[in-house]
């Protein structure tokens, strides 16, 4: 039988409907076509898909799990290697990772996995009644720091082992970046809730509001008896360009507006934080949290939202899927487009005047492509007098955050680099500080959900080496 | 959820609470700061740690009432809970090498500039300080700054107690009588703050600001409250809420404190509407 060349469509909603709602925009297969899908697998005896993986999960496995119809099979599959798999299945970049080595992509497009993991994990979310197997107690005390993908992957795979694990979180509600930074539509809360929960049943505890670094240091955790210590902290301050108008009324750092709207709820009329409902909103950046800012904005009303990235669509950093979406909503690309000042209101005779200090506008300078850089982009150049405006009353700056300072602040040992990253070994996360290891974005600067997994993930399995042979 | 232990009003707007949070009392110092949220629809609002007692496990927070939070968390009452509570954030008060300080606070300021005075005067410094109120309705915590000051100044605007007029004109006079201050401390209203400034500024004594601008998470990942500071964008909740008075940009700051006056004002009248509906 023939192979389709083509993966099954994802089935969405109209991308006019969704532009006005936050309802999830994916709507995810139905078990037939999740069954078609999963037969256009070869099964081939490589798996280069399984080392693209940055968790490795043995996707073959779980794929022909679901053509013989064993979606609980196929979950077990997944589960073994994942924590989150119903996010990952969400926002995982497959076309760079498992789906770029797709054997099948050599000559068609590659097997749908990340919309095959979503099915599955979202099955088992909708039909799995029982109870999961909760291991016996080791009764050792693991601390984790921040309750985002690495924190509650590393929390996970400790209390499996039977660890009594601990989750501090700094805000009021646990998912890091997961419920404060991706919007809703993109991964819906109740998911994220679903995989705390989860956690939760296999003993780990989630301690909200208590912000290490501040209410408690690390060196207190270990004299409260924990003999290992996880950073997963995340990236922290927001980068700004240090142009003129960014402190104007109506910028924003990507990461405010969407904490008001994702954490905050301030899309909704009985939340009780404000958020600007701009009619032009441009967006300065090109990675998902870019991209997620602008359809943000689009969906609390905006009539034109702008992508300002200097490079061209190609080196855009998002996820090619989000772009799409994006472009079908009717988000605009500014490309090859460098902001120099944002414009604010001024009534030089009205110093009362409410609309003084108000963005007005963006003052862009037009860029074309020179030599690449370093990473192998080719860097933008851009082109003296060629400035002009777009009239915006809202700009959100999304080029990215440095990490964060609470915690190198106040734990003497914890080496970190000139970026302010914690350094680490590689393969397990080992940080200066004997007892303590760290992965995410609190390593590696603003990255990726899974890579952050993937960082909890050895770290666990590092720190479970570490006690047994600490004893 | 975190109990409220004491409740007690200061003055018509301005209400004290303690609040049942051992982790955060066990660590708080002057010129830190906290955030809560009244109930699970709740906005994250900041305020200044105004004391602690650390065998209780209680952080003191005095709030003015001015918009829907404020007024939603005033209508709980002693014994109750709020749902969020955490803290302590941002850098304490930075005291060492201060022999000699005057403290200048203006109305709800008062309650943040105590802590820092009684922690001066713990600490052996001479404390002089300035508390300004707009009436002697409004006036708070006199006996408390009696009690940790060497010389105090109450002033109001009107005149109706202390001496009429703004805190500024006394800590003019006491510089000009030769009253070295090592540093002046200045907490309240960002116009007070930035007068203060221009004050000290001929003479250039050090003068430290506390600020308080619009912020949401208040751990250093939003960015929210962003100062220029020395011509450097600077984070309130983490390189901060003290900064250097001279290198404060006040203008930017006022100007970024009303980007939600609009949303505030409605939140008033809905909650006004709100608690007139519940009294009928």
């Amino acid at each position: 039988m023939a192979v389709e060349p083509k993966k099954h469509e994802m089935p969405t909603q109209d991308a006019k409907t969704r532009a006005r709602n936050f309802k999830e925009v994916a709507l995810g297969y139905t078990a037939e076509v999740a069954v078609a899908e999963a037969k256009r697998c070869l099964n081939c005896k490589n798996r280069p898909c399984v080392d693209g993986c940055p968790v490795n999960i043995a996707i073959p496995d779980f794929i022909s799990k679901i053509k013989e119809n064993d979606f609980e099979g196929a979950y077990g599959v997944i589960s073994e290697s994942s924590s989150l798999p119903a996010v990952c299945g969400r926002v995982c970049p497959q076309e760079t990772q498992c789906e770029s080595k797709c054997t099948l992509g050599i000559k068609f497009e590659p097997v749908g996995i990340g919309r095959l993991e979503r099915f599955v994990s979202d099955y088992h979310n909708a039909n799995f009644k029982g109870e999961p197997e909760i291991p016996a107690s080791n009764g050792r005390k693991v601390a984790v720091i921040g309750s985002g993908p690495s924190g509650l992957t590393c929390a996970g795979d400790l209390a499996k082992k039977g660890y009594k694990v601990t989750v501090f979180e700094a805000l009021h509600l646990a998912g890091g970046v997961l419920v404060y930074g991706i919007p809703e539509f993109r991964l819906p809360k109740s998911i994220v809730q679903k995989e705390v929960d989860a956690l939760k049943k296999y003993g780990v505890d989630v301690e909200t509001n208590v912000v290490v670094g501040k209410t408690i240091t690390v060196d207190e955790l270990f004299g409260q008896g924990f003999e290992a210590v996880f950073i997963g902290s995340g990236a922290g301050l927001p980068r700004f360009m240090g142009i003129p108008g960014e402190s104007l009324k109506g910028v924003y750092s990507a990461n405010e507006f969407l904490t008001r709207n994702n954490l905050m709820k301030a899309f909704n009329n009985d939340s009780r934080t404000p958020i600007m409902h701009a009619e032009n909103v441009a967006v300065v950046g090109g990675g998902n949290v870019a991209m997620d800012a602008a359809r943000t904005a689009l969906r609390l009303g905006a009539k034109n939202v702008y992508i300002v990235y200097r490079r061209s669509m190609d080196e855009l950093p998002a996820r090619k899927e989000e772009v799409e979406h994006a472009e079908e909503e009717g988000i605009r690309f500014e490309i090859l487009r460098n902001p120099v000042e944002i414009i604010g209101y001024n009534n030089p005779d009205d110093r009362r005047d409410p609309r003084n200090g108000f963005v007005t506008g963006i003052k862009v300078r037009k860029c074309e492509l020179g030599e690449p850089d370093e990473k192998g982009r080719r860097r933008p150049v851009e082109i003296a007098g060629s400035e002009y405006v777009i009239d915006v009353d809202c700009v959100i700056m999304a080029i990215g955050t440095s990490p964060n300072p609470l915690i190198k602040n106040t734990t003497a040992g914890l080496d970190v680099n000139n970026h302010g990253g914690i350094i680490v070994e590689e393969a397990t996360g080992k940080t200066s500080k004997e007892g303590v290891y760290a992965g995410g974005d609190a390593v590696t600067g603003a990255a990726t959900v899974i890579l952050a997994m993937g960082a909890g993930k050895q770290a666990a399995k590092a720190i479970d080496e570490y006690l047994k042979n600490k004893k | 959820m975190y109990r409220i232990a004491v409740k007690r009003e200061l003055n018509p707007t301005v209400t004290m609470m303690e609040i049942e949070a051992p982790l955060v009392a066990a660590k708080a110092q002057a010129g830190q700061f906290i955030i809560l949220r009244v109930d699970a629809d709740g906005e994250r609002i900041p305020l200044t740690v105004a004391g602690c007692d650390t065998l209780k496990g209680t952080v003191k927070i005095i709030f003015q009432v001015v918009g829907g939070t404020t007024m939603r968390l005033n209508t709980k009452k002693q014994g109750e809970y709020i749902q969020d509570f955490v803290g302590p954030l941002g850098c304490p008060t930075r005291t060492d090498g201060i022999k000699k300080v005057c403290i200048v606070g203006g109305g709800v300021g008062c309650a943040i500039a105590l802590p820092v005075a009684q922690k001066f005067h713990d600490l052996g410094a001479e404390v002089h300080s300035i508390i300004g109120f707009r009436n002697k309705d409004l006036l708070i915590l006199e006996d408390e700054f009696k009690a940790c000051s060497d010389k105090l100044t109450v002033m109001t605007d009107d005149g109706s107690y202390g001496r009429k007029g703004v805190v500024t004109e006394p800590l003019k006079e006491a510089i000009e009588a030769g009253e070295n201050y090592d540093e002046v401390i200045t907490i309240g209203p960002l116009i007070m703050m930035k007068f203060v400034v221009a004050t000290t500024k001929p003479y250039n004594i050090p003068t430290t600001v506390s600020m308080n601008p619009i912020m949401i998470d208040g751990t250093g990942m939003c960015g929210g409250c962003r100062l220029t500071v020395g011509g450097k964008t600077k984070f309130a909740c983490v390189d901060g809420p003290d900064f250097n008075g001279f290198e404060v940009d006040f203008d930017e700051a006022m100007a970024r404190g009303t980007m939600y006056a609009d949303f505030e004002r409605k939140e008033r009248e809905e909650f006004c509407n709100l608690f007139k509906k519940e009294v009928k």
